[in-house]
């Protein structure tokens, strides 16, 4: 009865149909089946937010999720905040302060950091440290990918709405 | 890794639910957030036959308060536990704790049916509904039944419920005028599971604590409701009493030693956290600066 289960979904707006196994994870899914390899996968138990994505516009973690529980839902990814440019002043403000270096865990944090944005539009340091508590970065040593966050954050309270 | 193959039923209703768990018996899981599961599932530590998920059931998801009593259905998120104003009016020591629930992107999906069935003993929500008073509503094929918070915890991802039934809701007094509560946990960092954490419920009258439920998690194999508390309740509360109910806490204690604490650690801790309460919960703070240790 392990058979493949049918699943139909948005992916970054897109409808998609598709047979899955269910022991396939939406992580794999989206970066096998979808070749949207922008979904990073490291740990695959919860810990290290490589695989974050946007389940109806709410952050969770792709490889604690089936792909067969995806079953009508709206999947937004790496790749589609990058090509909306809904990130783009955040992606920037990365590039400008080194808050890549081998970039694994990137696009994990710059979904996370995103959602905290939405949620609370000027967090101070101590917030942004809590929101993104639960992605790893081997590179960085955080500072930079706070500086960054924080910078976003002051520039959008600046512009005009 | 990636979990071994299993098959998968999608629930329609609680009824349907139960019908797949007593066709599947121990060979099932339940599929709530997941958060847990699968983990647990992709390490390889548990391989199911079958899921039986849960997830779509909106009957097991939401707040009410009726008749004075506070019922949270079962697949209720953490995330909504943050966000509901019942829950801040009602039972704030269940907001103040989820906030130290692991991360955002978990908590959006993690549910407080999840958290209790699976037992972990350095869980948050175990600990608050014990210290809150909580029933646990359970359903199987033979109907439903009612677990009172501290006889559901069983031992290390051990509880009151058999494999073929649902835990459904959680009921809890609101809290009335005069409750007070703490919570507070020692964690590495922000969202690990506690090495040692207190969730507490008191209620106080002229300087002295009526009532006093002190819920300790990560001090042994289950959550535990100190009876040192006991000591503290219709007394007066001078350093040298608190002092009494710290020794005859550490005395009940039986910590477990792992790589984050060793059992004299978390004896010492939750004493710290015992006094940091008392002194919170009577806004004496001399009570948590006068004693020696
Ligand atoms: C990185 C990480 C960090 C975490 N940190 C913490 C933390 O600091 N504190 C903490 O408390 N938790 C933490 N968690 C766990 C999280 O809170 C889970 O959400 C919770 O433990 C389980 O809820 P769930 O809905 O995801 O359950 P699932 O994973 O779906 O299920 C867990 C278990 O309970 C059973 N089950 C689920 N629902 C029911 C039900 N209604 N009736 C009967 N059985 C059921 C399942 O069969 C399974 O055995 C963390 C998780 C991760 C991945
Ligand atoms: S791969 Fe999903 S959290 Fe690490
Ligand atoms: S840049 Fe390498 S892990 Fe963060």
């Amino acid at each position: 009865m392990s058979a493949p289960v049918p699943v139909s979904l948005l992916v970054n707006g897109e409808p998609i149909e598709a047979l899955v196994l269910p022991r396939l994870n939406l992580a794999d899914f989206l970066r096998e089946s979808l070749k949207l390899t922008g979904t990073h996968v490291g740990c695959e138990h919860g810990v290290c937010g490589a695989c974050t994505v946007r389940i109806d516009g709410e952050i969770v973690r792709s490889c604690l999720m089936l792909a067969v529980q995806a079953e009508g839902a709206s999947v937004e990814t790496i790749e589609g905040l990058s090509d909306s440019g809904e990130i783009a002043d955040l992606q920037a403000a990365f590039r400008e302060r080194n808050a890549l270096q081998c970039g694994y865990c990137t696009p994990g944090m710059l979904i996370t950091a995103q959602d905290l944005l939405k949620h609370l539009p000027v967090p101070d340091r101590q917030a942004i440290r809590e929101h993104l508590s639960g992605n790893y970065c081997r590179c960085t040593g955080y500072q930079a990918i706070v500086d960054a966050v924080e910078a976003t954050a002051k520039m959008r309270g600046e512009r005009p709405a | 890794m990636k979990a071994a193959a299993f098959a998968y039923a999608r629930a329609t209703s609680v009824v349907n639910a139960l019908e797949l768990l007593a066709a599947h018996g121990d060979k099932a899981k339940i599929l709530s957030g997941g958060q847990s599961l699968m983990p647990a599932m992709n390490l390889r530590l548990i391989s199911p036959d079958i899921l039986v998920d849960i997830g779509g059931l909106a009957e097991l998801r939401g707040i009410t308060v009726s008749a004075g009593v506070l019922i949270v259905g079962a697949l209720t998120r953490h995330v909504d536990l943050l966000k509901s104003p019942e829950i801040a009016l009602h039972a704030p020591l269940l907001r103040n704790a989820v906030t130290h629930v692991a991360h955002p992107a978990i908590r959006n999906r993690g549910t407080i049916g999840g958290s209790l069935a699976h037992a972990d003993p350095a869980s948050e929500l175990p600990a608050c509904v014990v210290a809150l008073d909580a029933m646990i509503v359970v359903r199987g094929s033979s109907g439903e039944r009612r677990i009172g918070a501290t006889e559901f915890f069983k031992g290390i991802y051990e509880t009151a419920l058999s494999p073929d039934e649902l835990l459904v809701a959680i009921e809890m007094p609101v809290a009335g005028k005069s409750s007070t509560f703490f919570f507070q946990e020692y964690a590495r960092r922000h969202g690990d599971y506690a090495v040692v954490g207190l969730a507490a419920r008191a209620v106080v009258a002229a300087g002295r604590f009526t009532d006093l439920r002190l819920g300790f998690f990560a001090v042994g194999d289950r959550p535990l409701l100190a009876a040192a508390a006991g000591r503290l309740i219709n007394a007066s509360v001078t350093s040298a009493l608190l002092s009494e109910a710290a020794t005859a806490l550490a005395d009940e204690l039986d910590p477990q030693e792992d790589q984050q604490a060793t059992a004299a650690m978390r004896r010492h801790l939750a004493t710290v956290l015992l006094r940091r309460c008392v002194a919170a919960l009577l806004a004496r703070p001399e009570l948590e600066a006068g004693v020696t240790k």
